[in-house]
């Protein structure tokens, strides 16, 4: 209190150091943010300049009677799902190995962080051809193992394309969890360890009951900023299927990028990015609320 | 006994961490394989691992027919001024962030957190729309002006937890010495906080260094970065696999060295702040 008497006449350092930050991200970014979801309550399709005007909710209705909104809604949340599963369980596993002490571990764990830092249109190339249907090493392998009987064209099909692109997103961002998971596990105090062992409790015990539970906040938060990041994604997709076969690999940021880029229908794809913005931000916000209830 | 536990540790050890790391590393050693065989070998029906006359001569053809070393110039130049616009721009406003108190401090930066969040679907049409507007599209301003929708958001959080290391006393025992606040600020703590101003410089570099969407969408035929020449390779029905793999070792080599250089200080950075709370 008696500082801030102190210093009565105002000051603007902090604000002016702010500044060019704040408005910079206004004009780039929140300017532009509403004026999607402004497109998004018109019709306004590029090269029909004279037709662009307000709809309504036209662009909403559009999308709650379209199929391939429902099928590219279900097919984001399969793809959100499966992959933050499998890379939280490759990167605890990941980060669990890391903790022990071994041989060369200062290189294994620099290497292990490589997918994560590799180009998007990188990682789609190199499992594009990795998945190839007439020469792919995938292909190679399984066949002289005798797993398969004739080549599948992996990325080519509408029943293993989605699975094969999971397969490649969870290469790109396991190690993202493995680092923040190894952090997390060298912050619990090696005395809670300790105490267990002396209080006779097994390995499993001692996992349950001390390592999880102190790892979770670094579980939640991870878990969080992954699902946004994945639910987000598209260019992976895109070059690796662009959306096909068919449909079969639409997620709604990939079909709200097609409508804009190639059908030229600035209204419908802002309709469909806004809907995207609306269900990560309930989840956020619900993902939020559960953890402030459980704290309590 | 002892036999039985150099087993047990090459089980549980030694095996899962190799199969790990295989699936890591595996794409890529492959992907350099490939870019040093021949075309024609990569499609050849007997199957084999390595080429029987390594060459680099897909490398040479992404330098003499294709002009991938504009690509580079054109990556390079996006990413660096990408990278030095971010810093200018988030480095005083994060140690404002850091070292006072104001009204709003905690919204404002909250705000920076959110904008993280939102699905690039959400702005790139209306950044199409005025780069067109402003006559930029197609130029270099187009991309780091989009670029910077994702560098400073990341950047002003990146940047504040590495002012917020640095102990208040710095600044107040060199104004105590006669330095001005400003003056403190570039005189006193930058020096120190600089391992850190160059860990998310390069962050901004290798992020602007590696998007595509924006580039696809912003760009032409006068700017073109790596990924878009790259993408711009996979054609209708054939694919020059050779060629792709090369550009694709060409384009991740800088980012992976770059990458080890601040990987330190980028983890404790990025993990300090989910650990902690």
């Amino acid at each position: 209190m008696l500082q801030m008497k102190k210093n009565k006449k105002r000051d603007y350092l902090p604000h002016a150091l702010v500044s060019p930050a704040l408005i910079i991200t206004i004009a780039i970014i929140f300017i532009p943010m509403f004026r999607t979801i402004t497109y998004s309550f018109m019709s306004y399709i590029l090269y029909k300049p004279k037709e662009i005007a307000f709809n309504g909710l036209d662009n909403y209705a559009q999308a709650l009677s379209d199929p391939l909104f429902y099928s590219s809604l279900i097919n984001t949340i399969i793809w959100i799902v499966f992959i933050i599963t499998f890379q939280f369980l490759l990167g605890f596993a990941t980060a669990l190995l890391l903790k022990k002490n071994f041989w060369g571990k200062g290189i294994a764990r620099t290497l292990i962080l490589i997918p994560w830092v590799t180009p998007s249109v990188i990682t789609a190339l190199m499992w594009r051809w990795m998945y190839d249907g007439n020469f792919g090493l995938i292909n190679q392998i399984l066949y002289r193992i005798g797993a398969i009987d004739q080549f599948i064209p992996f990325l080519a099909n509408s029943t293993t394309a989605m699975a094969s692109i999971i397969v490649a997103l969870v290469w790109q961002g396991f190690p993202f969890f493995s680092i923040m998971l190894l952090a997390g596990l060298q912050a619990i105090p090696l005395e809670m360890y300790e105490a267990a062992k002396i209080d006779g409790a097994n390995k499993v015990q001692t996992f349950w009951s001390i390592t999880i539970p102190l790892l979770k906040p670094v579980i939640l938060t991870t878990v969080l900023l992954r699902t946004i990041w994945v639910a987000n994604s598209l260019d992976v997709i895109l070059i690796m299927t662009g959306g096909g076969p068919g449909y079969s690999t639409y997620t709604l940021p990939v079909y709200s990028y097609i409508k804009a880029y190639k059908g030229m229908d600035f209204g419908y794809s802002s309709a469909l990015a806004f809907c995207l913005t609306i269900f990560i931000m309930v989840f956020v916000a619900g993902y939020i609320r559960s953890l402030l209830k459980s704290e309590k | 006994m002892k036999k039985s536990t150099i087993l047990k540790k090459l089980l549980t050890v030694y095996l899962p961490i190799t199969l790990i790391l295989l699936f890591a590393i595996g794409p890529y050693m492959w992907t350099a394989i490939s870019s040093i065989t021949l075309e024609s070998e990569l499609y050849r029906p007997d199957f084999r691992f390595f080429p029987e006359n390594p060459t680099i001569e897909n490398y040479v053809r992404l330098f003499t027919k294709l002009n991938f070393a504009a690509n580079m110039i054109d990556s390079l130049i996006i990413a660096i001024a990408t990278a030095v616009v971010g810093l200018l721009i988030t480095v005083p406003a994060s140690y404002s962030f850091s070292r006072f108190n104001f009204k709003g401090k905690k919204i404002l930066l909250m705000q920076f957190l959110v904008i993280n969040m939102f699905p690039i679907m959400l702005l790139i049409i209306p950044l199409f729309i005025m780069m067109k507007v402003l006559h930029l599209m197609d130029t270099y301003f187009a991309l780091i002006i989009a670029y910077s929708t994702f560098t400073i958001p990341f950047s002003v959080w990146m940047m504040t937890s590495f002012f917020n290391a640095i102990p208040t006393e710095l600044d107040k025992a060199a104004q105590i010495d006669g330095c001005t606040r400003i003056g403190a600020m570039i005189r006193v703590v930058l020096p120190v906080v600089m391992p850190g101003v160059l860990s998310t410089g390069i962050y901004i570099f290798i992020t602007a260094w590696n998007e595509y969407l924006y580039a696809a969408i912003l760009t032409n035929s006068s700017v073109r970065t790596i990924p878009i020449a790259l993408q711009n390779m996979i054609g209708e029905y054939q694919i020059e696999w050779g060629l792709l793999t090369a550009g694709g070792v060409l384009s991740a080599l800088p980012v992976i060295i770059l990458f080890f250089f601040i990987q330190k200080q980028l983890i404790s950075g990025m993990t300090a702040g989910a650990v902690k709370a």
